[in-house]
């Protein structure tokens, strides 16, 4: 008999939300006519800041799912000081997130030793067609627009160059 | 109505029984889906439900029947096609036949039944049959499981069916469904007669019993073991698609609705209201207008017990299946049958 009073309370719980949703609304959102902006810090999409990137590749081995994409050339850029021998850089030629693959697992925006990698709170871009999911350097530069200020540093800490 | 009828000619009349059935059938089919399955479900889980398919969803089930249709109609290779092909059919026709006997005003009945309670009983269980084949036809383990555990469950759950209307049949001492009906709405209680007789309250115990019986009959949650998702895929229905799966969906929810209206009739006094609020004393004094209004007394008061149906469904997690089997033949079977000795005695009393 100990049971009956749970089964009634099961039975007062259910018809309390019916009718605590017909009064007050429901805890969902109906998705594509009204939104809920997520958390700040929220793993949307990786935006990449190209001037940062050095393409030493330490992203790109360190993802788990491998969907990170890098190729880049070495170029000659003029001497840091007059008289100095010229500079060898690293320029970009491919830097594809292929987001069909990514996990949002954030170890590439972990390892980025530049801060060329930001996550941003951005998560529409689901496609029709799965090859768009791939994002290339142009694309992942865009997000980067959406990347929020980062947060105050400890005092005497570095700032984060954005 | 009948005399309305009787200018029709035989075959006319028999075209707008069907068609009567299907109404009665499927209309309250549909709102029971809408009303309690998508909004009422939604509602109790504190969101909104279908909202898109017309206005608050409710073109959603329109939807729902267009995508099952264009579905492929999948039979599996090694099963019995014929019979696996039939047996949802089987489902829906004895919720078909079951409505026949059910009247909806005093001259709105498809037939007018001496034995009435003992033709739906008997045809209520035509659906375990449809079941059955399905699950043993289907070629797969889930799909025979299924249907065994069905077939258990709703024989074990016929028997205090059978047994809770027994008392009322006493009480009433008639079979004629009409008749029960009359007997509530001019019976009086202790010389009272303002809300007649309706049997919920002297047939209390059978009341609570068919309720849980045909909570049972219907596989609704909590004893939906031969359905349970996350032990037997979808149970008997595992291999159906299309609008095979569609019949046995209708047949669930149209069930539901058929029995209830029983229930209805049998305990909460029918298509009826109290005769003594219009002066009637018999059936033949009832006016004319009744056989419109009964309907809508009828589905009000189907609806309030298919509520009653519904919120348990969405209360109560799934009983194991021994736990099933042991309180049906261990609880509901005796307390049952001790109501029908105290209902016969008290009856020969007064």
């Amino acid at each position: 008999m100990a049971k009956v009073p749970g089964l009634v309370k099961g039975l007062g719980v259910t018809l309390g939300t019916l009718f605590k949703t017909t009064v007050n609304g429901s805890n969902t959102v109906q998705y594509p006519h009204e939104k809920e902006t997520p958390p700040v810090r929220s793993r949307g999409v990786i935006a990449l800041h190209q001037d940062n990137c050095t393409s030493c590749m330490l992203c790109s081995r360190s993802c788990p799912d491998w969907c990170i994409y890098i190729e880049a050339h070495k170029e000659l850029a003029p001497p840091r000081r007059e008289g100095g021998k010229p500079r060898q850089v690293n320029l970009l030629d491919r830097f594809d997130i292929d987001y069909a693959l990514c996990m949002y697992c954030g170890i590439c925006v972990e390892v980025c030793p530049f801060d060329a990698l930001f996550w941003s709170p951005e998560y529409e871009y689901s496609e029709p067609n799965i090859s768009d999911l791939l994002h290339d350097k142009t694309k992942l530069s865009e997000w980067m627009e959406t990347v929020p200020e980062a947060p105050e540093l400890e005092s005497g800490a570095d700032k984060k160059k954005k | 109505m009948i005399a309305l009828l009787a200018e029709v000619p035989y075959w006319g009349q028999s075209l707008l029984r069907v068609l009567g059935g299907l109404v009665a059938v499927l209309l309250p089919a549909g709102t029971i889906v809408y009303v309690f399955l998508f909004k009422m479900m939604s509602f109790m889980q504190s969101r909104l439900g279908p909202m898109e398919a017309g206005p608050y969803g409710s073109m959603q089930l329109f939807a729902e029947v267009g995508k099952w249709l264009q579905k492929e109609d999948i039979v599996p290779d090694r099963a019995d096609a014929r019979i696996f092909k039939m047996a949802p059919i089987i489902v829906l026709v004895s919720t078909f036949l079951l409505v026949v006997v059910v009247p909806f005003g005093p001259e709105a009945w498809f037939t007018d039944f001496e034995t009435g309670v003992f033709y739906a009983l008997a045809v209520s269980s035509v659906s375990v049959l449809g079941i059955l084949i399905a699950g043993w036809s289907s070629a797969n383990k889930y799909s025979l499981l299924g249907g065994l555990r069905a077939a258990g469950q709703l024989i074990a759950y016929e028997l205090p069916m059978v047994l809770a209307v027994m008392g009322v049949v006493i009480q009433a001492g008639t079979m004629n469904l009409q008749k029960i009906v009359v007997a509530q709405n001019t019976g009086s209680m202790f010389g009272i007669d303002a809300i007649g007789h309706p049997y919920v309250i002297s047939q209390f115990f059978g009341f609570i019993i068919f309720m849980i019986a045909i909570q049972a009959e219907l596989t609704q949650a909590p004893f939906d073991m031969p359905i349970a998702e996350s032990e037997l895929v979808s149970g008997y229905m595992t291999e159906y698609s299309g609008f095979r799966f569609l019949i046995f969906f209708i047949g669930e929810f149209a069930t539901a609705g058929v029995f209830a209206m029983i229930a209805s009739v049998l305990f909460l006094g029918g298509w009826g209201v109290p005769f003594t609020w219009f002066g009637w004393t018999s059936i033949d004094d009832v006016a004319n207008w009744m056989n419109f209004a009964g309907p809508l007394i009828m589905f009000t008061k189907m609806m309030l017990l298919v509520f009653i149906i519904m919120w348990i469904r969405f209360s109560y997690p799934r009983l194991r299946e021994d736990q099933l089997q042991r309180f049906a033949w261990k609880v509901l079977i005796p307390v049952a049958l001790l109501n029908i000795m105290v209902t016969s005695i008290l009856k020969v009393v007064f």
